[in-house]
């Protein structure tokens, strides 16, 4: 296998996209936001729930494939006790790993796995998906997030 | 063995690896790999006898058409009008002025969707459209059934792709005034009984419009015999260049429509109080025409035709159960779209594994195929998934391709495990 093949599909990747963390509804929900990829029907929805400023849970539902799963697991582990405003910087860092702007990117933990993503331009939005999506539902914006 | 000629060149029957090599970009590389291209339903690859004519267009004999009085604007007309010619046989028609040149299918659908569509649909009237049908042959009568107050009734189709003909009997009726179909999905492959939908519609006094996309490539189209009231084609797909299409209609109907778009060439004479209309084809075509365009979609035509429509068709047929046999070997594989009647595609999934993530491992094995929802998202509901794999064939396509695809799948099934 190449070895940016082996960069994306990392075992702790599929790990998250076989068993996602966070996965499902939330019933009691203070925030909620869609989101889509029309290039290929892909769907997420983000649920967090707030205690003040802070990220109480944070749930979400799809269907996607391995990077989109196991990037929305990660990032409903992460944002889970951080505050909106620390959620937002996260996605700004998670968003210039991804697209290749900064190579290293303190804090994101298990979140850097998903850096090879870079090397396929097609699957950025894959993985920046459910990000949009979240950011989508702190804002509360009523508008469905489309990749397009 | 007998031979044949091709453009300008001499070929055994249909051997596919001479025909191979009319086609410069299957040398590419992808990744250090040998390129392998199963994405010819999203638009075929170009032998170098249409990039050669193309290229002597502007070379040799461009300037704009059907105006100028000189001499390289009448041979630059002279070429574009062979190639309207030559179209014309291709499919069948009885006459040039049936033969429109369009961007592509897509704009030969609103064509007929906003000019017959706004002239003769009403409040009531109902259009009928198939589940197979690709997004550009279901939005254009979306925008003008909204538009007039008329209603759109979907013929359903089975598990195995195929078409709910006794539904589609019973959805048609006195209301019935349009009838929009393909004859070939582009998302199953199924192909779609066309001369039996028309007869049904017609009985009932509905027009038809066949999307011919998927089928031109891969069979011989014979408008007539169809007795279908408009076709479209897209020249990409049957491998000319991209922009250009071609809209057939039947003559009387055609002349019975308002243009579609105002501007130069489509006119007769233009003062500010009235303007008449160019006789057909020109009345539907405004503005100056995508010319190399035009005469690229003839070299097309020219090279499938004498590569020939039945080789191709063999060939494919032979390659779709070669590939649909090795296919159904792969554990956990599941092919979507298994008409008995079925061209040149297999769209499949893999249990556990997204169709993007099959893409892009695929692409690094220098494999080309099409994930997503191929832009035909009713099937995707039907079959309740969000997208599949597609691998297409066309003319060039080998048997190694398709064992290329497999060993390449069998990787995805270890990486995924």
């Amino acid at each position: 296998m190449s070895s940016s093949l082996k960069d994306l599909y990392q075992e702790i990747i599929l790990d998250h996209s076989r068993n996602p963390k966070n996965f499902g509804l939330l019933e009691e929900y203070d925030r909620k936001a869609n989101g889509t990829n029309p290039l290929c029907g892909d769907k997420v929805t983000i649920f967090l729930k707030l205690v003040g400023n802070v990220i109480g849970e944070a749930k979400f539902d799809a269907r996607g494939c391995a990077i989109s799963i196991a990037s929305a697991s990660m990032m409903t582990e992460m944002v889970k006790g951080k505050s909106i405003d620390e959620a937002k910087i996260l996605f700004e860092k998670f968003t210039s790993l991804v697209t290749g702007q900064c190579y290293k990117v303190n804090d994101l933990e298990e979140l850097e796995t998903l850096s090879g993503v870079k090397d396929f331009p097609t699957r950025i939005k894959c993985a920046t998906l459910p990000w949009h999506a979240m950011v989508a539902a702190i804002e509360e914006s009523d508008e469905e997030v489309k990749t397009e | 063995m007998a031979t044949k000629v091709v453009g300008e060149i001499t070929h055994p029957v249909f051997d596919v690896n001479v025909l191979r090599q009319d086609f410069p970009i299957l040398t590419e590389e992808v990744y250090g790999k040998p390129f392998t291209y199963l994405d010819s339903a999203a638009s075929a690859q170009k032998p170098r006898q249409v990039i050669e004519a193309i290229s002597k267009v502007y070379s040799t004999e461009y300037s704009n058409v059907h105006r100028g009085v000189h001499y390289m604007s009448q041979k630059a007309t002279d070429a574009m009008e062979e190639a309207r010619e030559k179209i014309r046989s291709f499919i069948n028609a009885s006459s040039i002025r049936e033969i429109i040149f369009v961007r592509g299918a897509t704009e030969g659908i609103n064509l007929i969707a906003s000019s017959w569509g706004r002239r003769n649909l009403s409040a009531g009237d109902e259009i009928i459209l198939t589940m197979l049908e690709h997004h550009s042959n279901i939005v254009p009568w979306q925008l003008i059934a909204e538009e007039v107050g008329a209603s759109l009734k979907v013929v359903p189709i089975d598990r195995d792709g195929v078409l709910d003909m006794e539904t589609y009997s019973n959805l048609l009726s006195d209301k019935t005034k349009f009838v929009a179909v393909t004859h070939v999905s582009n998302a199953l492959g199924t192909i779609l009984p066309v001369t039996e939908l028309i007869r049904l519609a017609h009985e009932r006094g509905a027009k038809v419009l066949v999307d011919g996309c998927q089928a031109a490539p891969h069979m011989k189209i014979d408008v007539r015999s169809l007795d279908a009231d408009f076709y479209v084609l897209s020249g990409h797909k049957i491998y000319g260049p991209s922009g250009i299409g071609i809209l057939y209609g039947k003559e009387k109907l055609l002349e019975a429509m308002p243009p579609y778009q105002g501007g130069g060439e489509m006119i007769d004479v233009v003062t500010f109080d009235k303007t008449t209309y160019a006789d057909l084809p020109f009345k539907f075509e405004a503005g100056t025409p995508h010319i190399a365009g035009a005469i690229g979609m003839g070299a097309a035509v020219n090279y499938i035709t004498a590569v020939g429509l039945d080789n191709i068709a063999a060939h494919e047929n032979d390659l779709l159960k070669y590939g649909t046999n090795k296919l159904k070997g792969i554990d956990s594989l599941e092919i979507v779209g298994q008409a008995p009647e079925k061209a040149a595609i297999l769209s499949f999934n893999l249990t556990g594994v997204h169709p993007h993530d099959v893409g892009t491992i695929l692409d690094r094995e220098g494999i080309a195929v099409r994930t997503g929802h191929h832009c035909a998202q009713p099937v995707m509901d039907y079959f309740d998934i969000a997208s599949t794999v597609r691998a297409s064939l066309g003319l060039y396509n080998n048997r190694s391709d398709i064992d290329a695809l497999v060993a390449a799948l069998e990787r995805v099934k270890e990486i995924f495990g």
